[in-house]
C-alpha cells in the first residue's frame, strides 16, 4: 500500500500547467468580469454598476447590428469552406506521388500569418494595381473594396475560404483515408452510385473529423480579428466591423472599458453556448453502439 | 506465484471482470478460454498492471502489486496483432527491452542470437518488420517477449491473425519456448481445441467470470456447470431437457430404462443431460443403445468425418462421426446415444453426472 | 448463377512480369460448375485472394479471360458481372437500419418498392433477424453484420455468383458453427455459385462440394473433401489438409513395399518410381495405428500423447524421422512391443512431391 502514493505524485506534474492555465485565462477572464460590473475614472477608483453595462450592451443597436453581422459573416464561411472542404478531399488522390504534393500545397496558406494575409489581400484586392481587384474591374465588374460594402464582404469571404478550407481539407481527408477498400468494394458490387458512396459510406465515417472542423471553424470565424482589421478596418463604414473589430473600438479606441468587458463576457459566452449546442446536436446517437 | 484474489473491473456501469479469484504457479502454462468479450483481454491487463482493479487485490508471491507500475513489473505481452517498432530492424526490435533495461552489449547480443534461432528468425535479423511473413512478424513479436525473461508472459490470441497451418506450428513451439524461462505462461484463446492441443491448466471464461480453473483435459471432461461444457466444446454440445422417473429417463416421446447405476441414484426430477457430438452414432451398437428420431438439417463432409447437424424433437444437434456419410436435408433419420456417454446438469445447471470414463478419482 | 471459365488466366501486380516468379498467380484453365460450392484453400500468399478479386472484377487480369457462361466479362466491373461479396471484415452500413441495408442493393438497382419490401422480409426471415430489422445495423454483433453482408447479396435473385473472402475470422468458434450451417442451407435453398476463400482447411471442407487447394500461385489439387483427404495428389495438400497433416516419410520403394530407415513397410499397390526422383511415404495420421500384441509392424518410439479431447494424438519416433499417430478415444496405448502398422491401401508415394500410382495388387492386404 505504501506504493500508493507513487501514482498520486503525478499530480504534482500537473501543477504547472495549472499555473500556466490559471495566469493566461483564469485571472484575465476574473478582470474582465471585475471591470464588467463596476465604472471607473480613475485608476484605483470603482463604483459598483451591477448589470448596468449588460444592460446598456444587450439594449444598443450598434451590439445588435455587429453580432448580426458576425452570424451572418460565419454563416457564410461555415456554409462555403464544409462543402467545399469536404469536396476538395474528395477529389485529392488517394495514392502516389501526387499525394503529398496536394498536402503540402493544402498546408500552404495555413502557415501564413494572419496580419501577412490580411496585408496580402489588401493589396491582392486594390483595383487600381491588385491583380483581383484591377483584373475584375477589366473584366467589367464595378469593384471598389474600400468604397462598396458589398465587395467588401466579398473580398473578406473570399480572403478566409483562401487561409481556411485547406484545413477543413486536410481533416476531411483524414476521415476519407481511414475508410477500408472493402467498403468501396462492397458499394460498388452492391451497385451504388458516386453520390450512394458518399452519402452511406463516405459522410458517416467522416463524421467526427467534421464536427471538429465545423467547431474549429466556428470558433475562428466567430473570433475573427486580424485579417478583416487589416483589410478593411471594419470599414467601409461599419460595413464589415465584426464583433471583435466592435469590442476593439470600445475598449481601445473609446475607452468604454465597462462597456467592452461586459461585451467581452457576452461575446465569450455565446461561442461557449453554440459550440456546445453544436457539439452535443451532432455527437447525439454516436453514443448508441 | 501470481494470485489474484476476488478481483472486479468494473467501467462505467459494466461490470467487466466479476469476482475473479485464480492462482497460478511460476513455470505453469495457463489458457484463458472464452469468447470474444468474455473478458479474457481485461484479465490479462488487470495482471499486467495496465488497469487497476476496482476491487480485490492482485499479489506476486504473497506481496501485493496493485501500486506497482507497469515497467516494473518484469511483464511481457504479445497481441493478436503484429505489433512490432516499424522503424527497427529485427535485431533491433528483439533488442529493445534489454537495451531499456540497460544490458550489456555482448550479452545482448548473443541473448538476441539464441532467441532469434529458436523462433527461426535467424536470416531476418536485418530485415524491417513490414517486410516480413505475418507468421515471421508475430514471431519477432514473441522473440522480443521471450529476451526480456519475463516473469510474467502474456500471450493475448497470439496466433488468432495466423494461417491455420502455421498456427498448428507455432502452437507446438511457444509453449516449449517459455517453459525454459520458467515464467507464468497465460494464453488467451476462443478456440476449445486450441486450449486442448496447448494443455496445462485452463481458466474458463463467461461474462467476466471464470466458470473454472483446472487442468485443461479435467475442465474438458468435468465440466462443473453447462456454461462451462458449452464455452469448452467445439462442435456444440447437444442438450436436451428430460426428466427423471423412477429407473427412467424421458425426453420428447422417448424413454430410456436401461440407465447407469450412477445416474439412477439421482434425485427424481428435472435435468439438462448434454452429450458431445462424437457420442452419438448413425448406427446402433452394443453401447449406443438409445434411438432418437431427428430430421436431418445440413451435413458437412470433411473428407475424414462427416458433421449431421440435426433437428432431434426440436433440439439442434450435431452428429460427428468418422467417415464420409451422406445424408440428405429434410430425411428423417435416427441417431444412438450411449447413455453412459451423458452428462447431466440439475436445474442451477450444475454438474450432478459426468460420464463415468471421466470419474475423477 | 452461371458456370465460371477460367481461360489462360495469369496475374502479374508487376507492370512487365518477366519469369514465373513475378506471377502472384499462374496460367490457368479451369470450368467451375453452376450451382457448386467452391473453396479457395491455401496459405497466405498463396494467390487465392488474387483469385478472387479477378472473379468478382475488382482486379483486372494480366493474362487470359475470365467467362460466365461462355460470355467474356474479363473487362466487366463488379457490378455489370452481377456478383455479391462477402468480405473478411463486416461490411454495412452504419447509418442504416438492418432493413435498409438489405433494401440497399435492390433501390441502386430500381426495384420497385413493393418488391423490395417483401423480398427484404423475406430475406431477413431467412437471416433470422426479423427482430432486429428497425435497428441501427452497427450496434450489431460481428456476426449479425457478417449475415448482414451476405443478405445484401442473396436479395439479388439474380446473381451470378457469391464470393466469399475468409468471411468467419472475426467470428467466435460456436457462431462459427451456425454460420457454417445457414450458408450450407442457403446454398442448398438457392442454388448460388459460391466461392469461398480460406486457409482454414476446416472451413473449407464443410463448406465446398469441391476444394481449389492453392499454393505458390498454382492449384495442386482440385477435389472433393474425400478425394483430398484420402488421395492427396502434393505432399503440399497432405500437409496443409488434416490437422495433423499427412505424415510424409522419405524412403525408397521395392515393388510394394517402402523402405524407411531400414525398415519395411507394406503397401497396397506395386510401384515403379522413375529413376533418380525423391521418394516419399505419405500417410495420414488416421491411417497409422498401434501395432497389437504380436502384430508385425515397424518399432518405433514414443515421444509423447496429446489428449485433445475426443482423439488423441501419439507423437513417435521412427529413426530419424517422427509420426503422428490418432488414437480413438479410450483406445490404449502400448507400453511392450511398441511398434507402428500403416494402412497398405491408404498409404501413398509420392515421386518429387507428386503422387504417384501403382497397379493394384492381387490380393489386396486390408489391415
Amino acid at each position: 500500500m505504501v506504493a500508493k502514493t507513487v501514482n498520486q505524485r503525478a499530480w504534482f506534474l500537473v501543477l504547472p500547467v495549472l499555473f500556466i492555465v490559471a495566469l493566461n485565462a483564469i485571472i484575465p477572464l476574473m478582470t474582465v468580469v471585475n471591470y464588467s460590473i463596476q465604472d471607473t475614472f480613475s485608476p484605483g477608483v470603482f463604483f459598483f454598476e451591477g448589470t448596468k453595462w449588460y444592460q446598456e450592451v444587450l439594449s444598443s443597436s450598434r451590439f445588435h447590428s455587429a453580432l448580426g453581422r458576425q452570424f451572418l459573416f460565419t454563416a457564410i464561411i461555415l456554409a462555403i469552406e464544409i462543402p467545399l472542404g469536404v469536396a476538395v478531399a474528395l477529389a485529392m488522390p488517394r495514392t502516389g506521388p501526387w499525394v503529398s504534393v496536394c498536402l503540402v500545397l493544402m498546408a500552404l496558406p495555413l502557415l501564413i500569418p494572419w496580419n501577412v494575409v490580411g496585408a496580402m489581400w489588401n493589396i491582392f484586392a486594390l483595383p487600381d494595381i491588385g491583380l483581383l481587384g484591377y483584373g475584375l474591374n477589366w473584366l467589367g465588374f464595378d469593384y471598389n473594396y474600400t468604397q462598396q460594402p458589398v465587395a467588401a464582404w466579398f473580398t473578406v469571404v473570399l480572403m478566409d475560404v483562401w487561409h481556411w478550407t485547406s484545413l477543413v481539407v486536410l481533416l476531411a481527408y483524414a476521415g476519407l483515408s481511414s475508410i477500408p477498400d472493402a467498403y468501396y468494394q462492397a458499394a460498388k458490387i452492391d451497385g451504388a452510385g458516386r453520390f450512394a458512396v458518399f452519402r452511406y459510406i463516405q459522410l458517416p465515417k467522416m463524421k467526427r473529423v467534421l464536427i471538429i472542423a465545423l467547431l474549429l471553424r466556428f470558433m475562428d470565424s466567430f473570433m475573427i480579428y486580424t485579417e478583416p482589421f487589416v483589410l478593411t478596418g471594419g470599414g467601409p463604414g461599419n460595413s464589415t466591423t465584426f464583433l471583435s473589430i466592435d469590442l476593439v473600438k470600445a475598449a481601445i479606441g473609446e475607452f468604454n472599458l465597462g462597456i467592452a468587458a461586459a461585451m467581452s463576457i457576452l461575446y465569450f459566452l455565446m461561442t461557449l453556448l453554440v459550440c456546445w449546442v453544436f457539439y452535443t446536436l451532432m455527437m447525439r446517437g454516436e453514443d448508441e453502439t | 506465484m501470481l494470485e489474484m484474489i476476488n478481483v472486479s473491473k468494473r467501467v462505467g456501469n459494466e461490470l467487466h471482470i466479476d469476482n475473479v479469484s485464480l492462482k497460478f504457479e511460476r513455470g505453469s502454462l495457463n489458457v484463458l478460454l472464452g469468447p470474444t468479450l468474455a473478458g479474457k483481454t481485461s484479465l490479462m491487463r488487470l495482471m499486467a498492471g495496465l488497469d487497476r482493479p476496482s476491487s480485490g487485490d492482485i499479489q506476486v508471491d504473497g506481496k501485493s502489486v496493485l501500486g506497482m507500475q507497469v515497467r516494473h513489473r518484469n511483464v511481457a505481452m504479445v497481441y493478436q496483432q503484429f505489433i512490432n517498432y516499424p522503424g527497427f530492424s529485427v535485431y533491433d526490435n528483439i533488442a529493445s527491452p534489454m537495451r531499456l533495461a540497460g544490458v550489456d552489449t555482448a550479452k545482448l547480443d548473443k541473448r538476441v542470437r539464441e532467441a532469434a534461432d529458436l523462433l527461426r528468425l535467424t536470416e531476418y535479423l536485418d530485415r524491417m518488420p513490414l517486410q516480413l511473413s505475418g507468421g515471421q512478424q508475430q514471431r519477432t513479436a514473441i522473440a522480443r517477449a521471450l529476451v526480456k525473461q519475463a516473469d510474467l508472459v502474456l500471450l493475448d490470441e497470439p496466433l488468432a491473425n495466423l494461417d491455420y497451418k502455421l498456427r498448428e506450428e507455432l502452437r507446438v513451439e511457444l509453449p516449449k519456448i517459455f517453459a525454459q524461462t520458467g515464467a507464468i505462461l497465460l494464453y488467451a484463446t476462443t478456440e476449445p481445441h486450441e486450449a486442448l492441443l496447448l494443455g496445462g491448466q485452463s481458466a474458463t471464461l463467461h461474462q467476466g467470470k471464470v466458470t473454472q480453473f483446472g487442468k485443461t483435459i479435467d475442465v474438458y471432461n468435468n465440466p462443473q456447470s453447462l456454461t462451462t461444457a458449452q464455452t469448452f466444446s467445439d462442435p456444440p454440445f447437444n442438450t436436451v431437457a428430460l426428466t427423471k422417473q423412477g429407473g427412467e429417463l424421458r425426453f420428447g416421446n422417448a424413454n430410456v430404462a436401461n440407465i447407469p447405476q450412477k445416474i439412477n441414484a439421482l434425485n427424481d426430477g428435472d435435468y439438462t443431460a448434454a452429450v458431445r457430438p462424437h457420442h452419438l452414432s448413425l448406427a446402433p451398437s452394443e453401447k449406443h443403445s438409445v434411438a432418437v428420431q431427428a430430421e436431418v438439417g445440413t451435413s458437412e463432409i470433411t473428407g475424414s468425418e462427416t458433421f449431421v447437424h440435426v433437428n432431434a424433437n426440436g433440439n439442434r444437434w450435431v452428429v460427428l462421426t468418422h467417415g464420409v456419410h451422406r445424408v440428405n436435408p429434410g430425411e428423417q433419420i435416427t441417431l444412438y446415444v450411449d447413455p453412459a456417454s451423458l452428462y447431466l446438469f440439475d436445474h442451477q445447471q450444475s454438474l450432478v453426472h459426468a460420464p463415468e470414463q471421466y470419474a475423477q478419482g | 448463377m452461371a458456370k465460371i471459365k477460367l481461360n489462360q488466366l495469369a496475374h502479374s501486380y508487376y507492370p512487365n512480369p518477366g519469369s514465373d516468379e513475378d506471377y502472384a498467380l499462374k496460367s490457368m484453365d479451369y470450368d467451375w460448375d453452376d450451382g457448386g460450392a467452391y473453396a479457395l484453400l491455401g496459405p497466405s500468399g498463396c494467390g487465392k485472394t488474387t483469385l478472387l478479386n479477378i472473379i468478382s472484377g475488382l482486379l483486372q487480369p494480366s493474362k487470359g479471360r475470365i467467362e460466365f457462361d461462355d460470355v467474356d466479362v474479363t473487362q466487366r466491373t463488379p457490378e455489370e458481372r452481377n456478383i455479391a461479396q462477402v468480405f473478411q471484415f463486416p461490411v454495412i452500413y452504419d447509418t442504416m437500419t438492418v432493413a435498409q441495408n438489405l433494401a440497399f442493393p435492390l433501390h441502386n438497382r430500381g426495384v420497385e418498392a413493393q418488391e423490395v419490401e417483401r423480398r427484404v422480409a423475406d430475406m431477413l426471415e431467412t437471416l433470422e433477424l426479423s427482430a432486429k430489422a428497425d435497428r441501427r445495423a452497427q450496434g450489431l454483433t460481428a456476426d449479425e453484420k457478417q449475415k448482414i453482408s451476405l443478405g445484401r447479396g442473396l436479395v439479388r435473385y439474380d446473381v451470378n455468383a457469391i464470393l466469399f473472402d475468409e468471411p468467419l475470422t472475426v467470428i467466435d468458434p460456436q457462431m462459427k458453427w451456425q454460420l457454417r450451417t445457414k450458408l450450407k442451407e442457403l446454398h442448398q435453398r438457392f442454388k448460388h455459385t459460391m466461392i469461398y476463400v480460406t486457409h482454414d482447411q476446416t472451413e473449407a471442407l464443410t463448406f465446398a462440394d469441391k476444394v481449389v487447394v492453392m499454393f505458390e500461385g498454382e492449384v495442386v489439387q482440385i477435389g472433393t473433401p474425400e478425394e483430398l483427404f484420402e488421395r492427396p495428389s502434393h505432399t503440399f495438400v497432405g500437409y496443409f489438409i488434416g490437422s495433423p497433416g499427412m505424415n510424409i516419410l522419405p524412403c525408397a520403394i521395392d515393388g510394394a513395399a517402402a523402405i524407411v530407415d531400414g525398415h519395411r513397410i507394406p503397401l497396397g499397390f506395386h510401384y515403379n518410381p522413375p529413376a533418380k526422383a525423391k521418394l516419399e511415404l505419405g500417410v495420414r495420421p488416421e491411417f497409422v495405428r498401434f501395432a497389437k500384441n504380436t502384430e508385425y509392424g515397424v518399432p518405433v518410439s514414443i515421444e509423447r500423447v496429446d489428449d485433445v479431447g475426443r482423439h488423441r494424438i501419439a507423437k513417435v519416433h521412427l529413426g530419424q524421422h517422427s509420426i503422428n499417430v490418432l488414437l480413438a478415444e479410450g483406445e490404449p496405448v502400448p507400453s511392450y512391443n511398441i511398434a507402428v502398422v500403416c494402412d497398405p491401401i491408404r498409404s501413398g508415394v509420392y515421386a518429387n512431391d507428386h503422387r504417384i500410382e501403382g497397379q493394384a495388387l492381387k490380393e489386396a492386404s486390408a489391415w
